[in-house]
């Protein structure tokens, strides 16, 4: 690989400064899935890699009245274990795991995920599906961004020069509020979404939806909320035509590319299919949690 | 660019060492230390024929730097076996003839390793998709499961049969 130098600050003040003081290009590293394999193919070339993870509260997550507050660098691993996160947000939880392999799961995080900018990544449409905020520090100080403001395009996205995310405040869920987050790939594990989609309802006493978000990942440039796909949920049971109408909705939304993995006409069609599936199975949860 | 100096637990024994940032624990693994049991097989994280246990759980030393394991216990392929015995997924693995050429054998035993300190009693399905990030082109994997299979009801204390020679 290429000459870089490397720091673990253990202060977020001094991780800005390291980030900021780079002539050249500065990359935070939280586990180094993605990061690495960029470095010994070259596609990106730092001049310093900021070790995230010794910074306290980059790995861990904790409750903040009615918040989840995940730190950035929690690896995969972590977030699976955790029973709070699993009852609260199962979608999200879901998401994390399909990341990579059991190896790749030791290590790999929300804030890599997010900012590594890939339009497949699995655990962002649920994390976005859950109003979640991100956390970014940088030279000009602290800011609170929608997760869904982040990534721009792929591998592209909006953080300024020094600045990372530190950690993610996801809203702990209504009494009848869940969610769920599907992956089509066509084999079993280890695989690229073909396409992703998360669904996160909040239901009335009577099993009638009253808020929704559905996110769609891998069919356009960046994860798309669908609005339509929401306003087709919102006021009904998941009755036959809130189905054909969710599904409606999320291929409307769909703007892929064709590639390896599958056509854009393909890519549209499991989207629908997927949007319908992931609602079922967040609507009997929401239902289930009253 | 000068080197880094990282102290890190290596099979039970504090090890010191220099390495390079750029350096991967891999890297580090098998030219700084001579542990040359973990393999490159992709070096992009994909193969798994790089893993080790670093605090508890298992990852590709591929996709982690050497200086990223200052402080942190590391558990390689060298390190599984106690003294001249054999543990249990490596008998099996010998029993079983669940390698061929061998280059995937270290990052399986491994994998598996971690897998049965943590489930004594995994399912045939839990064990594919615990080791879906460990790829072997020999032995179409059947006899690796089986023999991971054996060695977890091994160290359960119970008494499978040895596979018919």
């Amino acid at each position: 690989m290429p000459r870089v130098s490397y720091t673990a600050p253990t202060s977020i003040d001094d991780a800005v400064k390291a980030l900021a003081a780079s002539a050249g290009v500065a990359k935070a590293l939280s586990g180094g899935t993605d990061l690495l394999v960029q470095l010994k193919s070259g596609r990106v070339r730092p001049e310093v890699i900021v070790d995230t993870k010794r910074i306290p509260g980059l790995i861990g997550i904790r409750e903040e009245g009615d918040k989840f507050v995940i730190g950035a660098a929690t690896p995969g691993i972590m977030i699976s274990a955790d029973e709070r996160l699993t009852r609260a947000y199962p979608g999200i939880v879901e998401g994390v795991d399909l990341i990579g392999s059991t190896q790749i799961q030791g290590r790999c995080s929300i804030g890599g995920n997010l900012c590594n900018a890939s339009p497949a990544a699995d655990s962002v449409p649920p994390v976005i599906a859950a109003r979640a905020t991100a956390v970014v520090v940088g030279p000009n100080g602290r800011r609170e961004v929608p997760v869904e403001n982040i990534v721009t395009g792929p591998g592209q996205t909006s953080l300024q020069k020094g600045e990372f995310v530190v950690e993610f405040r996801i809203p702990k869920p209504l009494p009848r509020q869940s969610d769920a987050y599907l992956r089509f790939i066509p084999r079993t594990e280890m695989d690229i979404a073909v396409v992703g989609c998360a669904v996160n309802v909040v239901l009335d006493a009577g099993g009638t939806c009253t808020e929704a978000r559905v996110v769609l990942g891998a069919v356009a440039p960046t994860q798309v909320i669908v609005e339509e796909a929401a306003q087709a949920l919102i006021g009904h049971k998941l009755d036959d035509d809130t189905l054909k109408r969710l599904d409606s909705a999320a291929r409307a939304a769909c703007r892929p590319i064709s590639d390896k993995r599958g056509t854009i006409e393909y890519r549209i069609k499991v989207a629908g299919v997927l949007a319908r599936r992931a609602a079922a199975i967040a609507f009997d949860r929401a239902a289930s949690r009253a | 660019m000068s080197k880094h100096h990282v102290s890190s637990v290596i099979n039970g024994e504090p090890v010191e060492f220099l390495c390079e940032p750029q350096q991967t624990l891999l890297d580090c693994l098998r030219d700084e230390l001579h542990l040359t049991g973990s393999k490159e097989g992709c070096g992009s994280g994909d193969c798994g024929a790089c893993t080790v246990i670093v605090d508890g759980n298992i990852v590709c030393s591929c996709l982690m730097l050497g200086v990223e394991a200052e402080g942190r216990t590391v558990l390689t392929v060298e390190g599984v076996a106690e003294g001249e015995k054999l543990h249990p997924v490596q008998q099996k693995f010998l029993e079983h003839a669940a390698l061929q050429c061998g280059f995937c054998t270290p990052g399986f035993i491994v994998a598996a390793k971690a897998l049965l300190d943590e489930n004594k009693n995994p399912t045939e399905e839990e064990t594919r998709y615990w080791l879906a990030g460990n790829l072997c082109r020999c032995t179409g994997y059947d006899k690796i499961v089986r023999a991971v299979l054996d060695a977890a009801a091994v160290m359960r204390g119970e008494n499978p049969p040895s596979p018919a020679t």
